[in-house]
């Protein structure tokens, strides 16, 4: 086992832009807004930042490092486009994480963007057709995970879409609390279960928005962090685990649950340190694209035993009052998936909720706060993982 | 002896019932052409040739593919007016590539004269074994006779000289350039002149000027046949004609009409099939086409006909049925009626003949690898094994997975993705046998779908890409027997 991240790396400004339909303002727009944010926060000058990575995953955001570059006007520094799909905001995360602790470079930027809402269509933009295979939507793909959960444990349709109807009301009443959220209004169990069908089991509630935004994040070296502010967030393991390809491809996979995040969880915990994740995780922000991704990775994550998730969705445990509260600042679900963005995004509650600045969502004395992505989709997907604490 | 050594057949899942085309658009019928029963219609991801691809599968049933010399193909709907559809097809069947393959095209009896030819080559030996795969997807404007007439359909026989199951005894051929119905290169729909001119001098005569001609030629009656074999244009002229040459009602081949209607190039050879399957050793079929003339055969049933049992063919394919529903949607699916494709449905990409061309066996034929240290198969083909516990690297063996039977392991019905026939249906399937992948289902409603159920695989029409070029690939079908 490696050495691993844990505390050699501090967050020490964040930014994050308000999410949603942004008819307003191009991807450009945004990311100045993070950065403005962000470095304000870390109290630092765009002149003191010698490395940055972005991550961005539709080609229309541009390619290269440059156009970030040439956004900031940042001084010929090394700048690195990042794309790993859903996890490229926390892909950029990684990159600076690494630059600092290495000692390559002393204050790293990482930030992410992604604008949806220029394509003229719902959805996440379409990549054409393939010559073979299917054509599967996100939602379709994760609706083939809903139906295997479904049959693997013994829930009929309607149990099942119940089970997962309760994560959405409990995100979308975190969401009303946020206002940098998308949608902001409470949802109640019937209208998730009878809300139109998007991809059988799934419904329109049970699917993430389609939104706009980005997110920042300054880091560096863990003992240089106190020189900039009082109480810097310290990085605890960051982990990437992507699809080896049996999952589709060779049948002993029981595609009820996500073989990547099992694994980047636990060697998160290992790299963290952490023991028991349902008892020391003080609050979790995850990649609920779906709510039965949200479901699931509450198993993959340790969270909650295999195929006993729904006593724990039901039972309030993953509410913001909870046990351990799960999307405290409406997640995916409220926000909506600008995919490069929402790593940091998710960070940057994680970062707010540990200094005791979450307003009206604010969790009670938080130790370890973790992020998760998931992109692609279960049987053919990448994971990050992040653990933060003070 | 020469003659069909194997028969396979292919009717698409949905019908539509002629009352529903009137009642849709009964305004612009003329209540007086108003036909009774049902046609068959192609779902949306079937053409010609994914259709015959089917027919041909069935066909193939325990026989080896390797032994197959050639290949035919009869239609006049080809997607294609310059790329062959013969060498699609052959493709998708896997079959050798060193074959000779060709269309026969231009008129509606192209099936009994690409038979003919085949038979032609396994008698002068320049092949043992040729495939004849023929099918028709004719549209017809909206409200027209011709959209009440027309069905869609497929044929696959085996000709050769080994396992003869009906030797081709003789024939005797008509050609007139007899303008009866026609399609000029620019349009997409078939013309036709007035239909008592066809029925009277076109129809009502050649079919039975050819099978006159026949015996004639063979010294031959009617009492010498146990069926007489010819396709239906017009309810009641079918039975004159028949009846004109001296035959008897219950010698005439059923017709089909009000089943699956005029399937057009397949039409005789798929009542043919339909007659093989009730004969028995020592029967005498003869069989008629009609177009631009007409083609009259004579087949003689042998004791072989009861190894071929096991078929699909027209009988099961018949009873494989589903009503289309509403006529809005018979007309989606044919592509009269151009609905919105929105943002989504746009999104097309242009088909890469490159890629095509070097993975035309994985795309069309469906061949994926099996590792020769572990035995997984896997598709698509891998060069390292996909087993965690083997990871061998280049020790694959190729491994067809079209003719095999799975399961669905998971679906969903998608109403993001993209289909002129929504949901779009897909899910995981495990293969009998090892190997799993994700696919399209079809010929199916949702409703009916679930994990655990059989499925069998089918050749479709994936996609039109932006410059009209049609792509194909298999998709799971459920088992319903």
């Amino acid at each position: 086992m490696p050495e691993g991240i844990k505390d050699k790396v501090a967050i020490i400004g964040m930014g994050c832009t308000r999410f949603g339909e942004r008819w307003d303002k191009s991807g450009d727009d945004l990311m100045v807004d993070a950065f403005k944010e962000c470095i304000e926060d870390a109290g630092i000058e765009k002149k003191d930042i010698d490395v940055a990575y972005w991550g961005a995953f539709y080609p229309m955001q541009g390619l290269s490092g440059m156009p970030l570059s040439t956004l900031l006007h940042l001084p010929f520094i090394g700048v690195t486009h990042v794309e790993n799909m859903c996890a490229s905001g926390t892909e950029a995360i990684r990159g600076a994480t690494y630059a600092v602790a290495s000692g390559a470079s002393d204050i790293a930027l990482a930030i992410g963007v992604e604008k949806l809402k220029d394509v003229g269509y719902g959805g996440l933009p379409a990549f054409g057709v393939s010559m073979s295979g299917a054509n599967l939507t996100a939602p379709g793909g994760f609706a083939m995970l809903a139906t295997r959960y479904f049959a693997t444990y013994n829930l009929s349709p309607e149990e099942g879409k119940r089970m997962i109807g309760r994560v959405s009301v409990k995100s979308h009443h975190n969401g009303t609390l946020n206002p940098k959220a998308h949608l902001r209004r409470e949802v109640t169990l019937d209208d998730v279960v009878k809300a139109p069908i998007i991809a059988w089991p799934l419904g329109l509630y049970d699917c993430c928005g389609v939104s706009d935004g980005s997110a920042a994040a300054i880091v560096v070296r863990a003992e240089e962090a106190k020189k900039f502010r009082s109480d810097p967030v310290y990085i605890k393991a960051l982990q990437i685990a992507i699809s080896s390809g049996e999952e589709i491809q060779y049948t002993d996979f029981d595609m009820a649950h996500v073989e990547s995040t099992t694994h980047a969880a636990a060697r998160a915990y290992k790299e963290a340190g952490i023991k028991n994740a349902r008892e020391e995780i003080s609050m979790a922000e995850v990649h609920d694209c779906f709510s039965i991704t949200e479901t699931v990775t509450m198993e993959d994550l340790q969270f909650s035993p295999r195929g006993h998730a729904r006593e724990d969705i039901e039972s309030g445990f993953f509410d913001l009052d909870g046990g351990l509260p799960v999307q405290p600042d409406g997640g995916l679900k409220c926000f909506g998936h600008p995919i490069g963005a929402s790593g940091i995004r998710m960070i940057y509650e994680m970062y707010k909720q540990l200094q005791g600045k979450a307003d009206a969502r604010q969790i009670k004395d938080p130790k370890y706060g973790l992020t998760h992505n998931l992109g692609g989709v279960p049987h053919a997907n990448v994971c990050s993982i992040a653990i933060v604490g003070l | 002896m020469v003659g069909i050594t194997s028969y396979g057949g292919y009717i698409p899942w949905y019908r539509i019932n002629r009352m529903t085309i009137y009642g849709a658009i009964g305004t612009w019928l003329n209540p007086a052409s108003l036909l009774p029963g049902e046609k068959a219609v192609s779902n949306w991801d079937e053409d010609s040739i994914s259709m015959s691809v089917n027919a041909a599968v069935d066909c193939l049933t325990g026989i080896e593919r390797e032994k197959v010399d050639g290949l035919y193909f009869a239609t006049t709907t080809s997607p294609f007016t310059e790329r062959q559809a013969g060498g699609i097809i052959a493709t998708a069947l896997d079959l050798r590539s060193d074959i000779r393959t060709a269309d026969f095209t231009g008129s509606i009896s192209g099936a009994t004269t690409a038979l003919l030819s085949a038979c032609d080559s396994v008698t002068a030996g320049s092949a043992k074994s040729i495939m004849l795969c023929s099918a028709d997807c004719r549209i017809a404007k909206a409200g027209g006779p011709l959209e009440e007439q027309y069905g869609d359909g497929a044929v696959a026989l085996l000709l050769g000289d080994d396992g003869v199951i009906a030797s081709l005894d003789g024939s005797y051929s008509l050609s007139y350039d007899f303008m009866d119905h026609y399609r000029v290169t620019q349009d997409k729909f078939n013309r036709q002149w007035e239909d008592r001119w066809i029925r009277d001098e076109g129809y009502g005569k050649f079919i039975g000027e050819a099978i006159a001609g026949l015996m004639k030629k063979y010294s031959m009656s009617p009492k010498d046949f146990t069926k007489v074999v010819y396709p239906c244009l017009y309810a009641r002229a079918h039975g004159a004609i028949a009846k004109q040459l001296g035959f008897e009602a219950e010698q005439v081949q059923e017709h089909m009409f009000t089943a699956i209607g005029n399937t057009g190039t397949p039409y005789p050879l798929m009542m043919l099939v339909a007659a093989l399957e009730e004969a028995k050793a020592g029967d005498k079929i003869l069989v008629a086409s009609y177009g631009n003339g007409s083609d009259a055969l004579i087949f003689t049933v042998t004791k072989e006909i009861e190894k071929v049992r096991d078929r699909k063919g027209i009988k099961k394919s018949l009873e494989f049925k589903h009503d289309i529903g509403s006529y809005e949607r018979f007309i989606t699916c044919n592509s009269v009626l151009p609905i919105d494709t929105a943002g989504r449905g746009e999104e097309t990409s242009l088909t890469s003949a490159s890629k095509l061309w070097r993975e035309r066996r994985e795309i069309l034929g469906l061949v994926g690898t099996k590792c020769k240290r572990c035995g997984t198969p896997q598709y698509p083909p891998q060069r390292v094994c996909v087993n965690p516990a083997c990871g061998a690297i280049d020790e694959m063996e190729d491994y067809r997975f079209s003719d095999r039977k799975g399961h669905i392991f998971t679906y969903t019905g998608d109403l993001l993705a993209f289909s002129p026939n929504p949901p779009s249906l897909y899910g995981v399937i495990n293969f009998d046998g090892g190997g799993r992948y994700l696919m399209d289902l079809t010929d199916c409603e949702q409703d009916k779908v679930k994990v655990g159920l059989p499925v069998e695989l089918s050749f479709r029409r994936k996609y039109i890409d932006r410059v009209g070029v049609s792509g194909y690939f298999w998709k799971a079908r459920p088992i319903t027997e």
